[in-house]
């Protein structure tokens, strides 16, 4: 399958994102449309750690190149899930003390 | 449908569909190890934990106030321009063209060769993101405890 299927695919989503973070005020959607833009990035990684293998394994049939990107992909759901772990209690914390998630409230933090 | 729900559950429920739907590509193109914990960290952990946090603070039909139309339509119009953008730079790069990415065959995504490389390259940050576990386990504690 050509690669720029899943580099528009990609791309198409991360947008998807940008949109959700510049015009929700909803502090969950907005965390949310983050983990859109991380699952795009980690779709494209794995697509291109494919395109390189696939390469690679013309001259070499045992060829390893481009497990890194999949190896990368792992890491960046873990960095994700303690993201979302500290994320979401912050966003707690901040409900409990507005009564709200519009993250226009949170512009109090500067007085 | 992420995006233009009112409901924060319909919402998540999208994001679950898309999640799914994600798992679905990586299977197509054979990293099965990447689709099987996409399915449970994403899927399964951390969409339960915003569904968890939604239902917590009851917010079902509390309407969220929106933004005005002219910083949605910019926002919109932001978008879409990066979209844009985007996609024709890449589309004319020298690299990808006719690059394709190998759907079935290859075993770099399974979970036996994943593992050998995990296990002897990336021990050393393998073992930093156990600590970086432990001290987002330890911050989520201690800012989300009543004081």
């Amino acid at each position: 399958m050509p690669i720029t299927y899943y580099i528009t695919l990609a791309i198409v989503l991360f947008c998807i994102g940008v949109v959700g973070v510049l015009t929700r005020r909803n502090a969950i959607i907005i965390f949310m449309c983050i983990e859109l833009m991380l699952n795009a990035v980690n779709l494209l990684l794995v697509a291109f750690s494919k395109m390189q293998n696939g390469k690679a394994l013309a001259s070499n049939p045992a060829s390893l190149a481009g497990i890194d990107g999949q190896l990368f992909v792992f890491f960046i759901m873990v960095v994700a899930a303690a993201e979302v772990c500290v994320g979401l209690s912050i966003i707690v914390m901040m409900f409990r003390n507005t009564h709200s998630v519009d993250v226009n409230f949170l512009n109090r933090l500067k007085n | 449908m992420v995006l233009i729900s009112k409901n924060p559950v319909h919402s998540i429920l999208w994001l679950i569909v898309v999640f799914f739907a994600i798992s679905g590509h990586y299977i197509l193109i054979n990293a099965q190890f990447i689709a099987i914990v996409n399915l449970i960290v994403y899927a399964g952990a951390i969409m339960v934990l915003f569904l968890f946090v939604v239902m917590l603070m009851n917010l079902n039909n509390a309407s969220e106030p929106q933004k005005n139309t002219g910083v949605r339509l910019a926002g919109t119009i932001t978008g879409g321009c990066l979209m844009l953008i985007m996609i024709d730079i890449v589309r004319s790069a020298a690299e990808v063209k006719n690059a394709t990415a190998m759907v079935k065959e290859g075993n770099i995504g399974l979970i036996k060769t994943l593992g050998k490389v995990l296990f002897v390259d990336y021990v050393v940050p393998f073992e930093i993101t156990s600590v970086l576990f432990l001290s987002a386990m330890i911050g989520a504690v201690v800012i989300g405890k009543k004081e």
